[in-house]
């Protein structure tokens, strides 16, 4: 069922205090990756914050999120924390000596972090292994995966396009943060993709596209993406890197890029903020 | 002569066996099933076999998955393959996460002898020894590859299991109280430890026969577990005998012979003599390849009394 206006309207609010706290965070630090998780907001806070049948990190029955794309880590830490899996005030620790928010997701400090992350193109193996799981723990459970457009240059994203089609999981839903940059570059000055839909739609699976800012879009592909049997599903979600603040969208600068004062200002009030610091 | 069991044949026997009794099971293979004998459990249990073609490293990140869940993966293909091209998630996932998947590397040291250099693995033992909160075992005969097999499923985390192609003469009769990290004296003696690990250790034994035929008493040591090593074993040795003797089927650098090389250097400092394999080898029969390699009982008896000698004489 499509989400209400209301409804959108609650998660549009919450998208964008999760991009000012994203960037407050990172500002204080000096050390992440803006670009990739503001690209993502969207996607990740419509399946925790709506979609993802979660109230408990360690219930059998949870619907499960890997991110494969692990640079994104801070926008999964600000969903888990609004979550309540571990106080919001962890949040500051990100990325310090002793913090539960490791650089890139880690399963073993951070709770609700289902599969470590980092090295790029693995997320999307480790998710069909989880899938597959499903039947044998005896749930019903949902899997999603978030990759980043640049990782599917890696060959194993490939080698698991092949494999999932042939074992069929129940709910393995991959969603692509398709921004279109990478750190070098874009992707066709770094390694063209080619016609995405047509590739994975060629290994077997179901493609679906939409934008990938749009919350409304988005709850009601995921929700299509759910009633698929018997295929791999994949959404290839249209977004902007560094998406809501100008001057980093687009720009490949901004993927691992900490921000001066001057930009710190700027964007905060784009996004409407208060600025504390 | 002696009864000869394939390790490989001992190694699909105890996977099926140990799918009969623990549902958590399932099994990945790379497209060499009918080479590893993983086959074996796959024939007998269908809807845990995953047989993932020629893609070693979605095999490997999708049995982290697997663990992630709560069930217990074993891995399998050749050791060459597994921890060069397929190695990312061994670290990165089931030893971070201290992850309950069993990786099974066939094929290991120059076993796969006709294939050639490509096909044999000099440096899967390096390789996960230097990765922290693993466990190295390195099986000789069909009855320890068993007890390898459901002992690594009992041990809680990640397991490197590592597997010859050879038929291998049965060195135990029977229990032989076979524990992860506790190495097993097979013969006692006084001049000098012979420290093996997998299929070598019977050129070991052989060579220890030898050197009592010239009057030197040498203890053999089967060294089964890399990782976490038998110091206390190997200090013993070093009271017992004075100087010791490694011999494996690897490269000489990182595997058994530079671990217990640390070992003695951290305790008690005697002379440690390292056999291994110290260039790309070839095509050929395994015998010869062994040869080539000093990895023959022979080479092994001539290099000890080398040893034992310079460490008498100095």
């Amino acid at each position: 069922m499509s989400l209400s206006r209301q409804r959108v309207l609650e998660l549009e609010s919450l998208c964008r205090s999760f991009r000012i706290d994203l960037i407050r965070l990172l500002y204080r630090i000096q050390t992440g990756h803006p670009g990739g998780s503001l690209s993502c907001t969207e996607i990740i806070t419509t399946l925790y914050q709506e979609k993802m049948n979660i109230r408990d990190p360690l219930d059998p029955g949870r619907d499960r999120f890997i991110l494969s794309k692990g640079h994104a880590a801070p926008m999964l830490y600000l969903n888990l924390a609004q979550k309540g899996f571990f106080p919001k005030s962890e949040l500051s620790s990100l990325r310090q000596y002793g913090s539960i928010l490791q650089g890139h997701p880690c399963a073993h400090k951070t709770p609700g972090v289902e599969v470590s992350t980092g090295p790029l193109g693995l997320g999307l193996s480790a998710a069909l292994g989880v899938a597959l799981s499903a039947k044998f723990l005896g749930q019903e459970y949902a899997t999603y995966v978030l990759l980043g457009d640049g990782e599917l240059q890696e060959g194993c994203i490939w080698e698991t396009a092949m494999a999932a089609a042939k074992f069929a999981p129940r709910k393995l839903i991959a969603i692509v943060d398709h921004n279109h940059v990478q750190l070098d570059g874009t992707n066709d000055e770094v390694m063209p993709l080619g016609d995405l839909s047509r590739k994975f739609s060629s290994f077997g699976w179901q493609v679906f596209s939409c934008s990938g800012h749009n919350i409304s879009a988005l709850s009601d592909t995921i929700d299509q993406a759910n009633t698929v049997i018997g295929k791999p599903c994949v959404i290839l979600a249209e977004t902007v890197k560094g998406k809501g603040i100008s001057f980093m969208e687009g720009k490949s600068a901004w993927n691992g890029k900490p921000l001066a004062l001057a930009e710190y200002n700027a964007a905060i009030q784009e996004l409407g903020g208060v600025n504390y610091d | 002569m002696t009864e000869q069991v394939a390790i490989r044949d001992a190694f699909g026997c105890a996977l099926k066996q140990l799918g009969a009794s623990d549902p958590r099971v399932v099994v990945l293979e790379a497209d060499v099933g009918n080479s590893t004998k993983s086959i074996l459990f796959g024939e007998a249990f269908p809807d845990r076999y995953f047989n993932v073609g020629i893609a070693e490293l979605n095999m490997t990140a999708m049995a982290c998955g697997f663990a992630y869940s709560g069930l217990i993966p074993f891995v399998n293909t050749f050791a060459s393959f597994l921890t060069t091209r397929a190695s990312d998630p061994i670290g990165s996932m089931a030893a971070y996460d201290q992850l309950n998947v069993k990786f099974c590397g066939a094929y290991c040291g120059l076993s796969d002898s006709y294939d050639g250099a490509s096909h044999h693995s000099l440096s899967d033992m390096a390789f996960v020894r230097s990765l922290p909160g693993i466990t190295l075992l390195s099986v000789c005969d069909a009855p320890e590859t068993e007890w390898a097999v459901f002992a690594a499923t009992k041990q809680n985390g990640p397991v490197y299991l590592r597997l010859s192609r050879a038929p291998a003469p049965i060195l135990y009769r029977k229990p032989a109280g076979w524990q992860i990290g506790k190495g097993i004296v097979l013969r006692e003696g006084s001049d000098i430890a012979l420290i093996a690990t997998g299929y070598p250790v019977h050129q070991a034994l052989d060579a220890a026969r030898l050197l009592q035929d010239r009057g030197y008493s040498a203890r053999v040591i089967d060294m089964h577990t890399i990782k976490p090593l038998d110091k206390d074993l190997i200090l013993d040795s070093v009271q017992k005998c004075g100087c010791l003797l490694t011999v494996e089927e690897h490269s000489i650098s990182g595997g058994l012979g530079s671990a217990v090389c640390e070992a003695v250097c951290e305790g008690t400092p005697v002379p440690v003599a390292r056999m291994g394999i110290c260039e790309f080898s070839q095509s050929g029969a395994y015998e010869q390849l062994l040869e080539h390699s000093r990895l023959d009982a022979a080479s092994i008896a001539a290099r000890a009394e080398q040893v034992i000698r310079h460490n008498t004489n100095s």
